[in-house]
């Protein structure tokens, strides 16, 4: 039986070994109910392993768990959802072709033993937990047709609907605005009054730390640090998951006679973005800040002809850049590095080698005819410049880390020696040693002459690399401020969000 | 031995125990000049078929127009043999009415190009519906019955031998080895390949997506005529409905050829594998005894266990 | 109230059978008539089973091709098994055998599928020549005209039958009862029951599908063995209504009604479809396949006629999803 003072969940120096690698070592947790605990630990840290202990996916090889105070002698998932604990994966693992009742109520009954679909029942219980989150969603929408926020509210709500004790949430604030996270926050502080624990389990938390109760940082998969929430803030937190300072140096002057490159003149999307304008120079790095649906994605992809705007014109050199059309785009010098890796920016099963030399078929290639051994040498030269840590070129893209596979993709259109390099996110799902090579790379980038546009909502991040920074609010640009020591994170912070 | 970890190393092994195990069980019969000379003029057909449906699946599509198209250009080719046609050998007109049934099949394939390119049509859809155009286009031009009497300069590509070599199995090598080339040595193969393997990514890469698209289905098309071209003229016919079974048989082999049919992955090579395996084992079994149906079913079952060893070795080694 | 999605292909569907109709009423008035509306019934049936077969298939994310030679196994084999054994015996043991036969040819299907982890396509694709090779091999290749008694019974069975104003007679068999209950019995399985809103949650998001606990494979296994009975039912009965058993017929219709599905709204890539959009499309495909030349066309047009359906339906879908796609860029 369950006594009330013993915690919700207990971990008591549990490891995980997968045949010569130990993935978790030792490790101690103690979460309660009400409790909001906060798991830091790059990539790589042994973070999801730990989540998977807790669902019952994967035994520990030692160690033990309890939940509610009791031993468990083998967890298994039905378990793990007996004690409340249910998981809100990063992608939310919602049925986007299902509608939002479904979506919540499907677990919940599922649960119940029935065979039959009780549509008043779990209409009625989506319902429910929908007024008790306090959120007005329309049951009948298609999932699919939902904003990201919404989606992870329906996560919510379905681990809520299956009585969830304790909520962990993987990286769940990748994909939110700030205003959206300030929303989520609320929302948390919420359902720890009504004494539902959370684990938010992230590489990226300091904004998460001022509803946590408790920080708990792994590195290695080994437990570096711990401590009251208090204790730690986005500068200790980071050293601590790296054991080292990542300190950003502001990026050196831009020289004032600095030529002009791209020039942006009353660029407007329908109902997207509008009037924008702007210069970028040669070896500045410009840096467009914007919340999620700001518009900024779409801006960088009206740059590099991706879609097509219906206003304005885009000027490389004072000639016009054909709109709408990427080939002619990048042609002309002006290289793209999407957000999302994975899907838009690597060819997961391909080649390193190939993932490099993409970009440069047809310029080794004569009557069509490749030149393999110049094409290879080029993507080989490339991983070496960018210390891509790749034991082999032939080898998957898969097989590379989120630091190296960005330099990969990086290396591609450096290759092609653009002018301009517009990056959307650059450092997104890299852990933070990687990240600030990366930011290394931007500098090096631009000390070369090229333009470069950073796409972030990581303030920290643009006023790290940035000379200038806009301000995109609701697809116009609403100011302009200096980077480096200008403006601080939280003057910019507020530019943002006002 | 890492070779033989490979889908088309596996293959290799295959044809070579299939051809062994074929000629142990017909001694005499199966290596003998006759039978090899019959191998040899009747795989290349479906064998070409199987290439164009090979490169379509490279780029994550698949091209199921491909035997509406053959037969589509062998009626048109045969119409105008056949309306044309002297009293002579009619080399001239034959020559002619052939290079109408690659354009034919040039402009079909480029039809699918541009629904799959630009209109987003899912490629099974498109071909789907373009498959049963062409053939009815065929059926329309026929009224349904063979179109016959074609002059004999027709009959030289199907039935002919250059130095004792049957012609269509030289049509076949030639173009299995250029395509193979093409494939591994030009922008625009290694381009067919990156697109099949992120079609996403290969647009935010910047590559001419659609024109790759345009030129994989119109290389489908002309494959596919220079296919009928050889049914027709080894029929000395051509219907709208030849070679109907020709279809699941050619995305059969390319799938056995080791084609991954989600993209980015495949070897002409494995094809060719393939296509040498089906045929040893159905002259073999056909020199037993066994019936086109037999066949059939051995046929389906070898799909389904080259797909379980593909599938279960590539799970051992991740 | 909801308003109409005009993009949908239901609506998409019902308008070209509306536009067909009119046209066809303009050239012939005796078009509209109960006899044109018992043979489009009638028409429909094997047709309308298999698609409601292919259209559970593509919910869950998959896609059977091997369900036309799964039929023509099972009609055949019950039919010789019948004639040589039970000859006597009446046609519900002809159905449930016939049944049963399917079922286990696609749990065949479903061992590779669901526990290999298969594509479905290279399985199914596998499986329509084993089926048909092993039919045509060991069970025979002889067409049977001369039915068992059973099978004789039930061809002769109306539900109705009759002679309208115009002296036209016109029937309905009661196979058509059958499309009606299997109909029924699919709606309650897909949208009433957890195993039905499993089929569409592997369809659309099968990673999430097993991480709520889901047994995928068992779901899987389920699709395809309810696939094959259904096959097996619908090639008995194609048998029966035809008067013969003909063990070459069937195979090669699989694309059809592949294409009927389609037309009907059901994705290929899982999560969607709906079975009034399924019967929309097979009564499409059977009006054009009966009734071309009642509004003009040749019926020597009818493969360009519904190819060019199949690009009409899937290509405006598609299209406004590209367009869309673009501009939200």
């Amino acid at each position: 039986m369950s006594t009330s003072t013993a915690p919700l969940v207990t971990l008591q120096g549990v490891t995980k070994r997968y045949a010569a690698i130990t993935a978790l070592d030792q490790v101690d947790l103690t979460i309660r109910a009400g409790e909001a605990v906060c798991l830091a630990g790059e990539n790589g840290s042994g973070k999801s392993t730990l989540i998977k202990v807790l669902v019952g996916v994967e035994q520990p090889s030692e160690g033990r768990v309890l939940f509610d105070g009791v031993a468990q002698a083998r967890i298994t998932p039905t378990a793990a959802t007996q004690a409340g604990v249910q998981v809100i994966f990063q992608d939310f693992s919602l049925f986007p072709n299902l509608s939002v009742w479904e979506n919540i109520a499907m677990t919940a009954e599922r649960a119940t033993g029935t065979r039959l679909v009780h549509r008043a029942r779990a209409r009625a219980r989506a319902r429910e937990v929908l007024d008790r989150v306090g959120v007005a969603l329309d049951l009948n929408a298609r999932v699919e047709t939902l904003p990201v926020a919404h989606k992870q509210l329906v996560a919510i709500c379905r681990a809520l609907a299956s009585d969830a004790r304790l909520i962990i949430m993987d990286e769940p604030t990748t994909a939110l605005t700030e205003r959206e996270v300030a929303r989520l926050l609320d929302l948390i502080r919420r359902l720890k009054a009504d004494g539902v624990a959370v684990l938010f389990v992230s590489h990226k938390l300091a904004e998460v730390l001022e509803v946590c109760e408790h920080v708990v940082v792994l590195r290695n998969g080994a437990k570096v640090a711990e401590g009251d929430a208090s204790e730690f803030d986005a500068a200790s937190l980071t050293r601590a998951m790296t054991g080292r300072d990542v300190a950003e140096t502001p990026p050196a002057p831009l020289d004032a006679a600095a030529a002009p490159l791209l020039s942006v003149d009353h660029l407007g999307k329908n109902g997207v973005f509008n009037d924008v304008s702007f210069t970028l120079h040669v070896g500045e790095v410009l840096g467009v800040a914007g919340l999620l649906g700001s518009g900024r994605t779409s801006l960088a992809k009206a740059l590099f002809g991706l879609a097509k705007p219906d206003q304005g014109r885009v000027m490389l050199d004072g000639v016009d850049v054909p709109l709408g059309d990427p080939i002619a785009a990048s042609g002309r010098g002006i290289g793209y590095v999407p957000e999302d890796r994975l899907t838009e920016g690597l060819f997961l099963e391909q080649s390193i080698a190939r993932n490099i030399a993409v970009g440069r078929f047809d310029d080794h290639a004569s009557g069509g005819i490749l030149n393999l051994r110049a094409l290879w040498a080029e993507a080989a030269d490339w991983l070496g410049r960018l210390s891509v840590k790749a034991p082999d070129p032939q080898a998957p893209v898969r097989s590379l880390s989120g630091g190296n596979q960005q330099r990969v993709v990086l290396a591609r259109w450096m290759a092609r020696q653009p002018r301009v390099l517009i990056l959307n996110g650059p450092s997104v799902g890299v852990d933070v040693g990687s990240k600030a090579e990366i930011h290394g790379i931007i500098a090096d980038l631009a000390a070369r002459g090229l333009g470069v546009i950073v796409i972030s909502d990581d303030l920290p991040e643009l006023l790290g690399t940035c000379h200038r920074i806009l301000v995109m609010k609701a697809g116009v640009i609403t100011d302009e401020v200096e980077g480096g020591a200008g403006v601080s994170e939280e003057d910019l912070s507020h530019r943002l969000a006002s | 031995m890492s070779w033989l970890k490979t889908p088309e190393g596996r293959l290799a092994v295959i044809a070579v125990a299939v051809f062994v195990l074929m000629a142990a069980l017909n001694p005499d019969r199966f290596l003998s000049p006759q039978n090899l000379t019959s191998m040899a003029f009747q795989f290349p057909e479906f064998a070409i078929l199987a290439l164009a449906v090979a490169v379509a699946m490279l780029t994550g599509g698949i091209d199921l127009s491909v035997v509406g198209t053959a037969n589509l250009a062998a009626v048109i080719a045969a119409t105008i043999m056949a309306t044309f046609a002297g009293d002579g050998a009619g080399i001239g007109i034959v020559v002619a009415a052939s290079a109408v049934a690659l354009v034919v099949g040039l402009v079909a394939g480029l039809f699918n190009g541009v629904l799959v390119a630009t209109f987003g049509l899912p490629p099974i859809l498109a071909t789907l519906g373009t498959g049963l155009i062409y053939t009815g286009f065929a059926l329309v031009i026929t009224g349904g019955p063979a179109v016959l009497g074609l002059p004999p300069a027709a009959a030289w590509i199907g039935n002919s031998t250059i130095l004792g070599i049957p012609t269509p199995l030289i049509v076949f090598a030639l173009l299995a080895a250029g395509i193979g080339w093409l494939m591994m040595r030009t922008a625009f193969g290694l381009k067919t390949r990156m697109f099949g393997a992120n079609p996403l990514a290969a647009r935010y890469a910047a590559m001419d997506t659609g024109r790759v698209l345009l030129k994989v289905y119109a290389l489908c098309g002309t494959l596919s005529a220079i296919a009928g071209l050889i049914v027709m003229s080894r029929a000395n016919s051509a219907k709208a409905d030849y070679g109907s079974s020709y279809l699941l048989l050619a995305v059969l082999i390319a799938v056995l050829g080791g084609v991954n049919p989600y993209g980015g992955y495949g070897r002409i090579i494995g094809v060719v594998l393939a296509v040498l395996s089906m045929q040893f084992l159905s002259s073999g079994l056909n020199l037993m005894g066994v019936t086109n149906f037999a066949r059939e079913m051995i046929w389906g079952a070898l799909l389904i266990a080259v797909m379980l060893i593909n599938t279960l070795a590539s799970r051992r080694t991740s | 109230m909801k308003s109409i999605n005009w993009t949908r292909n239901e609506v998409l569907v019902f308008g070209v059978i509306l536009a067909f109709c009119a046209l066809a009423a303009a050239s012939d008035p005796n078009f509209l008539s109960i006899p044109t509306l018992t043979d489009l019934m009638r028409n429909s049936i094997v047709l309308g089973i298999f698609a409601v077969g292919a259209m559970v298939v593509l919910v869950s994310g998959g896609i059977d091709v091997s369900f036309t030679a799964v039929a023509a196994f099972a009609m055949y084999a019950t039919t010789v098994l019948l004639r040589d054994v039970a000859p006597d015996m009446g046609w519900p043991v002809a159905f449930v055998v016939a049944t049963a036969i399917g079922a286990t040819l696609g749990a065949f299907n479903g061992i590779f599928i669901a526990l290999f982890g298969l594509p479905t396509l290279i399985v199914t694709l596998g499986t329509l020549s084993l089926f048909r090779g092993a039919l045509l091999t060991f069970i025979g290749t002889a067409q049977i005209s001369n039915l068992p008694s059973g099978m004789r019974d039930f061809s002769r069975w109306m539900m109705l039958r009759g002679t309208d104003a115009d002296g036209n007679f016109y029937s309905l068999h009661w196979a058509f009862a059958f499309l009606v209950v299997i109909v029924i019995l699919t709606w309650f399985i897909l949208n009433r029951t957890m195993l039905g809103r499993a089929i569409y949650a592997i369809g659309g998001a099968p990673e999430s599908a097993r991480r709520i606990g889901i047994n995928v494979k068992r779901t899987q296994m389920f699709i395809y063995v309810y696939v094959g009975a259904l096959a097996g039912l619908a090639g008995i009965m194609h048998a029966s209504l035809a008067r013969i058993s003909n063990p070459q017929d069937l195979v090669g219709l699989e694309l059809s009604v592949i294409a009927a599905v389609v037309l009907g709204g059901a994705r290929l890539t899982g999560g969607v479809g709906t079975l009034t959009g399924t019967l929309l499309g097979v009564a499409l495909i059977v009006l054009v396949r009966n009734s071309l030349i009642v509004v003009g066309v040749p019926s020597v047009w009818q493969s360009v006629v519904i190819g060019a359906l199949i690009l009409l339906g899937t290509g405006l879908p598609a299209y406004q999803a590209l367009r869309a796609q673009r501009r939200a860029a």
